[in-house]
């Protein structure tokens, strides 16, 4: 790994004074259980398995583990729940809603800290944007549950019943958000499944949903592996799968789901292109760049992890950007300056190292600032490849992790075909003061979310969801509906 | 067939000319290139044609046709694509003594049923025409997001669309699939109904003469399963509709479309009882939409004030 000296002077000169979140916020208890019809109980078979601190690799809990057996325990206590939970008013369903998203306001410190605790991202990010997001989609969501026949899927449109979601590690507790506002609001009740490395925000949502008083059954929370997920996706009582997480399991549910009358949606993996224009404002465009690739260190679906920059603003652009990397803070996570937290897991740390080795192999060229990792914990550095071609593999395949792959293009016609030529269509930036060319280029892009002058921005409002290989179906807004409506 | 001799007159009968049912690819009408052809009858069995049997050749080279279209008709204006789809249906008026009796041949209906038929797909391309530059205000729209930004969804197309025509309705099920695909900027692929594709291969000379560009709707005929494997999972292929398919099919179709997560129109209903007569939905058209959200800053004045 090449360090550059001066950069090392410039960012040694701002000396931080540790400025660490209380963890005393949160109380984490020494054992977990599944969430199932309104109880918390052991799994069938005992078995239970243990959730780390990614910044330190700390036990934080121990939690009991789904296996095939509650899946079955859960969708029947869904099931039941359902023909209460879908004749409800609309009226009352949004009350019940309204009233999660004001205690997840009430309780939002303490999540944001538990989050971070779990996931190892920056308190920043988890305090300023996941919980208020997802306080957000509840109440978005809310709103809806007594105007469902406004919106644009007949006079009373229905819900489909039980939903078994599948959600992953990187925003867990707004992944969660995504799955079930919608669902309840619509009058399905749920089974959903965190993902192995972050459980605790969903447990401590079970909490909420108690003291919302939400009547047991509608949301089960199924802490697990892959296997769990599996048979969420499988069981046949199931009439709905939604599922965020990778294009490689995203298809193998496909196939699952597959002849049987489950209604899917699937929010998968990206490669967006972050384009930027010889007449970008640079200082913005740097932001926006450093916004897209290392906001929660890369672990984002529709992250702009290919920066396609025109070849006359290459030498100043890059300057520019290496600069600001080199004044990121990469460390503990509760710590308020934090830019750059942990990687989520040593799997996933393993998996962005090798794919980072293999584009040093493939010849391109390898930069991070100096920056010192903490000793335990799963830690990468900022890192970025230039020199870059479309025939790499760091250009092709989601690295999933703080690493951004630099191409450059002449002409606006290159910019798009570069930027679409992937299996993926996610999302995709656009830097330009130029009206007309962000309209023609937007127009271009196959890609469901598009950044003008900005990046990495989201909203309970905002359909989200991909073109091609990114998956199919939208979250977010009037358009979200339609994947939990019998239409 | 029902006319191949007519009287002229008193004098001498004459022989009527047959025509060579062709496959309809990038605007073009072609045999199939494996030279095969089966044999159509009527519903009690009497010979109508020799049809094209479609190979997985003719499969690939009608996606690369549609492929090649799609650029082009997706971006050309919603007004213009609804000023085509009503030409289809002008054309289609013009011809509709040839398309009643195909009809009446390939389903055994009577010439008046065969007639209400072809009249309810005239109407139905006429429905579908209207709809081109009304349904992105319908599906898409402004985003109030809690931000300084002007937020907007549209719908776009999916792309490259594999369309099973209906098994029993070889006509109006036909139009009443391929319209909401075309409609919306998508080009197709379709594959006829498989014991009656005449309707469907005649109506690629309809098409051809609309002024929809070549490749927009490739048609082929020959056997369902056969045609459809390869396009299910064809990699340049984004969508399919498994309107035609069996349910044993469209299992198997479906799992193969997962490979590069094709979007997959489930069959309805069972085939014979779909009510292809019903006014439509805009579901046949959403299915192949994408919604596509672009955010835009909307910067401040700097003023403190309302001065509206």
């Amino acid at each position: 790994m090449t360090t550059d000296k001066t950069m090392d002077k410039r960012s040694s000169a701002f000396e931080y004074a540790p400025a660490p979140e209380s963890r005393s916020v949160v109380d984490i208890a020494p054992s977990y259980g599944l969430f199932v019809d309104g109880e918390f109980t052991d799994a069938a078979d005992g078995k239970v398995f243990k959730t780390v601190s990614p910044s330190t690799e700390e036990v934080l809990s121990e939690v009991a583990q789904a296996g095939a057996e509650d899946v079955d325990r859960a969708v029947r206590a869904a099931r039941k729940a359902f023909e209460k939970w879908s004749a409800l008013p609309g009226s009352e369903r949004a009350k019940y809603l309204f009233r999660i998203a004001r205690i997840v306001q009430e309780r939002s410190r303490e999540l944001a800290v538990l989050e971070t605790l779990d996931n190892g991202k920056p308190i920043k990010e988890t305090r300023d944007a996941d919980l208020p997001l997802v306080a957000a989609h509840f109440f978005y969501y809310a709103g809806w549950a007594d105007k469902l026949g406004h919106a644009g899927f007949g006079a009373d449109p229905r819900p489909l019943g039980v939903a078994g979601q599948v959600i992953p590690w990187n925003f867990p507790l707004l992944m969660l958000a995504w799955k079930i506002a919608p669902a309840l609001a619509t009058g399905n009740t749920v089974v959903l499944k965190p993902a192995e490395t972050t459980p605790l925000s969903a447990l401590f949502f079970a909490d909420i949903c108690r003291q919302a008083g939400l009547p047991k059954g509608v949301v089960n929370i199924l802490p697990g592996y892959g296997d769990a997920g599996a048979a969420v996706v499988a069981h046949p009582d199931v009439n709905k799968v939604a599922f965020t997480g990778s294009t490689g399991v995203g298809k193998e549910i496909a196939r699952t789901v597959a002849g049987t009358r489950k209604k899917l949606t699937l929010e998968l993996g990206g490669k967006g292109a972050n384009i930027v224009f010889d007449d970008a404002p640079i200082d913005q465009a740097v932001e926006g760049i450093v916004n897209g690739i290392f906001f929660n260190q890369g672990q984002v679906c529709c992250a702009g992890s290919r920066l396609l920059v025109q070849e006359s603003i290459q030498d100043e652009l890059l300057d520019s950007l290496k600069r600001r990397l080199s004044t990121l803070r990469v460390g503990d996570p509760l710590d308020k300056n934090t830019d750059v937290g942990a990687i989520n897991s040593a799997e996933q740390l393993a998996r962005i190292t090798a794919l980072a080795d293999q584009g040093e192999a493939e010849g391109a060229e390898r930069w991070s600032p100096s920056c010192e990792l903490p000793e335990n914990g799963y830690w990468f550095a900022p890192t970025l490849f230039t020199g870059v071609t479309q025939a790499h593999r760091i250009a092709r395949d989601e690295i999933f992790g703080p690493v951004l792959s630099v191409l450059t293009f002449r002409t606006p016609d290159e910019a798009v075909a570069k930027a679409n030529n992937t299996p993926y269509g996610l999302s995709a930036g656009i830097w330009t003061e130029k009206g007309s060319r962000i309209l023609a280029v937007a127009n271009k892009l196959r890609a469901g979310v598009v950044w003008s002058n900005t990046f990495n921005k989201f909203d309970p409002t905002s359909p989200f969801g991909g073109y091609k290989e990114s998956g199919f179906g939208r979250e977010g807004g009037r358009h979200g509906l339609e994947a939990y409506l019998d239409v | 067939m029902s006319n191949d001799v007519s009287n002229s007159g008193s004098a001498a009968r004459r022989l009527s000319v047959f025509k060579t049912y062709k496959l309809y690819v990038g605007g073009k009408f072609p045999r199939s290139e494996s030279g095969r052809v089966y044999e159509v009858t009527d519903s009690k069995g009497d010979w109508l044609a020799n049809a094209p049997l479609s190979s997985r050749k003719d499969a690939r080279d009608a996606v690369v046709a549609a492929r090649k279209a799609f650029s082009a008709w997706s971006g050309a204006t919603a007004y213009n694509r609804g000023q085509i789809l009503y030409r289809i249906a002008e054309m289609l008026e013009g011809r509709r003594g040839q398309f009643v009796r195909e009809v009446a041949e390939a389903e055994g209906l009577s010439k008046s049923k065969a007639a209400a038929v072809v009249d309810a797909a005239v109407d139905r391309w006429v429905w579908y025409a209207g709809w081109t530059d009304k349904i992105a205000q319908v599906v898409g729209g402004g985003n109030p997001v809690a931000g300084p930004f002007f937020n907007l969804s549209s719908p776009e197309p999916t792309g490259v669309v594999a369309v099973l025509a209906p098994q029993e309705s070889s006509f109006l099920g036909l139009v009443s699939v391929i319209a909401p695909v075309i409609a919306t900027g998508n080009t197709a692929v379709v594959v006829a109904s498989e014991r009656a594709p005449l309707p469907a291969l005649s109506l690629g000379e309809v098409l051809a003469t609309s002024d929809l560009p070549g490749g927009v709707v490739n048609v082929l005929s020959g056997r369902t399963a056969e045609i459809a494997a390869p396009l299910a999972s064809h990699q340049d292929v984004n969508a399919i509709d498994l309107a035609g398919a069996d349910e044993a099919l469209a299992k198997e179709l479906e799992i193969a479309a997962a490979d590069n997560l094709k979007r997959v129109l489930r069959p309805q209903a069972v085939d014979g009882a779909a009510d292809w007569t019903a006014v439509p939905g805009i579901d046949r058209m959403t299915a192949f939409l994408e919604t596509k959200t672009v955010w835009h800053p909307t910067g401040s004045l700097g003023a403190s004030g309302s001065s509206y």
